[in-house]
C-alpha cells in the first residue's frame, strides 16, 4: 500500500509538467498577446514590451525559462494584476474557493448519501419519487439558472439572506453560493447512492445479515452502507478536485474572490503565468484526490490489492 | 405423538408480478420432528426455497406476501409475532445455510466480524467471548488452523470453505433447527460429500432438526428421514425417505426416480426424462399442474384439481390416480425383490432433477 502510494506520488511530477507544457503551448498557438489590444501599439513599445518579458528570445529558451521557475515553486508575476505574483493571488483566493468548495462537498455528501440510501430502501414510495424527481431537476438545472432564481427568492423578495459578496466564515453570505455550487452534486451523489444501494440490498448477503437476526439498522450501517457508496467514493474525489479548485460562474454570479474567477479573467487576458499556476494547481489537486480515491477504495474493498 | 417442532399449515406465499399473481407456494403443509432431518425436493421455481424463506419470514414485501397459513414453531404462530420477536427466533433459533457460499458471506467484513456479530447479538457476548467463540466454531466444521484465519476476509477461502464458514455461522447460537438451502448445489462434486458429511456430523452432535432443500434426490437419500416433492407450489408426495424411493405413489415422483443415472444396471441405455418443462405459476390449468408432463394423465386430471389420497399413515399424495400408482409400485419392489436386483435407485445414488429442466 505505501510503496503504492509513493510511485503514484512520484508519477505526479512528470503528468503535471506535461500538463503545464501542453497549457503553455496552447497559450503560445493562440493567436493574440497579453499586450494586444483594440488598437495596434507603436513598434517601439511593443518591441520594449517583448525584450521586458523575454518573448524575443526563441521559443525554447522562453519555454525553459518557464519550467525551471515552476521546478522552483515560483510561477512569476501575474502579466495583468501588476505586482502581484501569481503565489500570492493564489494565497488570497484560494482560501474563498477551497471554503465554498469544501462546505459545498460536505453538504453534498450529507444531503446525497441520507436522501439516495432513504430513497433506495423506500424503493417507488412517494419519498423515493420525489427525492428522485428533484435530484434529476438538479442535476439538469445549470448553476447559472439556480443561482438567481435563489438570489431573487431569498434575498429580493424575503430578505433573508444577503445575495452577494464575501463575508468572512461563518457569515450568511456563504449559504445561497454554497447552496448553488452543491446542487449539481447533491443530485448526482442521491442518484449514485440509490443506485449503489438498490444493488447490494438486493445480494446474497444481505439477506444472510437478515437471516442472522439483525435489525434493518444495523443491517443497512453494517452490511449495506459499504458496498453501496463505493460508487459514490470514486465520483467524489475528482468532484471534490473541481469543487475546491474554483468554480467560475457561482464565483461571478456572487461576485466572491475566488479563484475560477481569476482563471477566467488569466484566460481572457492571456495572462500566462497566471494561467500556468491555476492549471498547476488543478491538475495537482485531481491528481491527488484520485490518488486518495484510490486508496479509499482499498481500504473499502478488501479484495483489491495493491 | 409429540408435538412437532416445526409444523406448517396450509401455507400459501403469492407474489405480485406484472403477469398477475404468482402462487409460488399454495397451500403447503407438513411437520418436522424433533432430531428429525426433512427433505424437500422440487426443481427450481416449485416454490421449496420460498417455503423457507416464509419460515423466516424473510419473503420480500412488497412483491411477496404470506396469504395464509400458519406456521408453528414449537406451537407458536411465527406469522403472528412482531418483526422484533421474529428477529429473535432468526439466526438464534432457526438459522439458515444459503445455497451459493460464494455470495452469502459479505465481502468487506472479516470473517472473525461476521461470526461474532451473531454471538454478540443473541447471547450477549462480550468481543473476547464471541471471538473465542468463533475460533472454536470454525475449528469444529474443519477449518484448519482457525485462530489464524479467523481475520481473513471471505475472498481468501475456497468455496467449500465459505460454505464452512456458513455453517459454523449458522450453527453459532445452537438454533433448534437449521434450514439448508441447496448448500452444496454450487459446490464442487468432491466437496459437496464433505459438506453433506459434515451437516450430517454436526446434526448428530448437537441435536438440531434439519431441513434439506435441493433438487438431487441423491443428496437427500443418505440423510433424511422425510421426504417431501414439491411441484408448481404444492406438495405433491410426502412419505418416509425409504417408502418414497421404493414405493412412490406419484407419477412424478417417479418420474424423477427413473431419470436417476443407475450405471450399474443400465449401461447403454439412454436416460429417462420427464417430457416437457415445468409449468409458469403464474398461469396453471384448472386441473393438475403436472398433468400435461404425465404419461398417466387422463380427461379427469386436466379438469379437475387432484385430491392429496393417504396412502399409510405417513404416506400422502397428491393425484387422482394415486392408489393405482402406488399398487403398481408396490408389485414392482416384490418383483425386483423376487429377482434378486436391488431397488432401481441405492441411497445416495446421484440424481440431478435439473437436468430435466433444461
Amino acid at each position: 500500500m505505501l510503496r503504492f502510494i509513493i510511485r503514484r506520488l512520484i508519477i505526479t511530477v512528470p503528468m503535471v509538467l506535461v500538463v503545464i507544457s501542453l497549457t503553455w503551448g496552447l497559450i503560445r498557438l493562440a493567436p493574440g498577446n497579453f499586450y494586444s489590444g483594440e488598437k495596434a501599439l507603436p513598434p517601439a513599445i511593443e518591441k520594449n514590451i517583448r525584450e521586458k518579458y523575454g518573448l524575443d528570445r526563441p521559443w525554447y529558451q522562453q519555454y525553459w525559462r518557464m519550467l525551471s521557475n515552476v521546478l522552483r515553486g515560483d510561477f512569476g508575476i501575474s502579466l495583468r494584476y501588476q505586482g502581484q505574483s501569481v503565489n500570492q493571488i493564489l494565497a488570497q483566493t484560494l482560501p474563498v474557493s477551497a471554503t465554498l468548495g469544501l462546505l459545498a462537498y460536505l453538504l453534498a455528501l450529507v444531503v446525497g448519501i441520507t436522501t439516495g440510501t432513504l430513497a433506495a430502501l423506500k424503493q417507488n414510495s412517494r419519498l423515493d419519487y420525489i427525492s428522485m424527481a428533484l435530484a434529476m431537476l438538479g442535476i439538469s438545472m445549470p448553476n447559472f439558472v439556480l443561482g438567481p432564481i435563489l438570489v431573487l427568492v431569498f434575498s429580493l423578495t424575503l430578505y433573508w439572506l444577503p445575495p452577494a459578496r464575501w463575508g468572512g466564515v461563518p457569515s450568511w453570505n456563504l449559504v445561497l453560493p454554497v447552496l448553488t455550487l452543491s446542487a449539481v452534486y447533491m443530485a448526482y451523489i442521491a442518484r449514485l447512492t440509490r443506485a449503489g444501494m438498490l444493488e447490494v440490498l438486493r445480494s446474497d448477503y444481505i439477506r444472510t445479515a437478515r437471516a442472522k437476526g439483525l435489525s434493518e439498522r444495523q443491517v443497512i450501517i453494517r452490511h449495506a452502507m459499504r458496498g453501496g457508496l463505493l460508487p459514490v467514493v470514486s465520483f467524489t474525489g475528482p468532484a471534490l478536485a473541481f469543487l475546491v479548485s474554483g468554480t467560475v460562474v457561482v464565483e461571478r454570479i456572487f461576485a466572491l474572490p475566488g479563484l475560477g474567477n481569476y482563471f477566467i479573467n488569466a484566460s481572457l487576458n492571456r495572462d500566462e503565468p497566471l494561467i500556468i499556476g491555476v492549471v498547476a494547481f488543478t491538475s495537482i489537486m485531481i491528481m491527488l484526490l484520485n490518488l486518495a480515491v484510490d486508496v479509499a477504495y482499498g481500504l473499502i474493498d478488501p479484495r483489491i490489492r495493491y | 405423538m409429540n408435538e412437532a417442532l416445526l409444523s406448517v399449515r396450509n401455507l400459501r406465499t403469492y407474489f405480485d408480478s406484472e403477469d398477475g399473481v404468482v402462487k409460488a407456494v399454495d397451500d403447503v403443509s407438513f411437520d418436522l420432528q424433533r432430531g428429525e432431518t426433512l427433505g424437500i425436493v422440487g426443481e427450481s421455481g416449485s416454490g421449496k426455497s420460498v417455503t423457507n424463506l416464509s419460515v423466516m419470514r424473510l419473503i420480500p414485501e412488497p412483491p411477496g406476501r404470506i396469504v395464509s397459513g400458519e406456521i408453528l414453531f414449537n406451537g407458536q404462530d411465527l406469522l403472528t409475532l412482531t418483526a422484533d420477536d421474529m428477529r429473535r427466533i432468526r439466526g438464534k433459533r432457526i438459522a439458515m445455510i444459503f445455497q451459493d457460499p460464494m455470495t452469502s458471506l459479505n465481502p468487506f467484513m472479516r470473517i472473525s466480524r461476521q461470526l461474532m456479530e451473531i454471538t454478540e447479538l443473541h447471547l450477549g457476548y462480550s468481543r473476547a467471548r464471541a471471538r473465542a467463540h468463533a475460533i472454536e466454531m470454525l475449528q469444529r466444521v474443519g477449518i484448519p488452523d482457525a485462530a489464524a484465519r479467523v481475520d481473513s476476509y471471505p475472498h481468501e477461502f475456497s468455496g467449500g470453505m465459505r460454505q464452512r464458514v456458513m455453517i459454523a455461522m449458522a450453527l453459532s447460537c445452537e438454533p433448534e433447527l437449521l434450514i439448508a438451502d441447496e448448500p452444496t448445489t454450487a459446490l464442487d462434486v468432491t466437496i459437496q460429500a464433505q459438506i453433506l458429511e459434515l451437516i450430517k456430523r454436526l446434526k448428530e452432535e448437537t441435536g438440531t432438526s434439519v431441513i434439506l432443500i435441493t433438487h438431487d434426490l441423491g443428496v437427500v437419500a443418505g440423510l433424511t428421514d422425510h421426504i417431501i416433492v414439491m411441484y408448481a407450489g404444492k406438495v405433491f408426495e410426502r412419505a418416509p425417505t425409504r417408502k418414497l424411493f421404493t414405493t412412490p405413489a406419484n407419477p412424478y415422483t417417479k418420474g424423477l426416480l427413473r431419470s436417476v443415472p443407475d450405471p450399474a444396471h443400465e449401461h447403454g441405455r439412454e436416460l429417462y426424462q420427464i417430457p416437457g418443462l415445468p409449468p409458469d405459476v403464474a398461469r396453471l390449468p384448472p386441473g393438475c399442474p403436472f398433468a400435461p408432463r404425465c404419461a398417466r394423465a387422463e380427461e379427469l386430471c386436466r379438469r379437475e384439481f387432484p385430491p392429496l389420497v393417504q396412502l399409510a399413515p405417513d404416506h400422502y399424495s397428491l393425484c387422482h390416480f394415486a392408489e393405482a400408482v402406488y399398487a403398481e409400485s408396490l408389485r414392482e419392489r416384490d418383483a425386483r425383490n423376487q429377482s434378486g436386483i436391488g431397488p432401481a435407485v441405492k441411497q445416495g445414488a446421484e440424481m440431478d432433477l435439473s437436468n430435466e429442466s433444461r
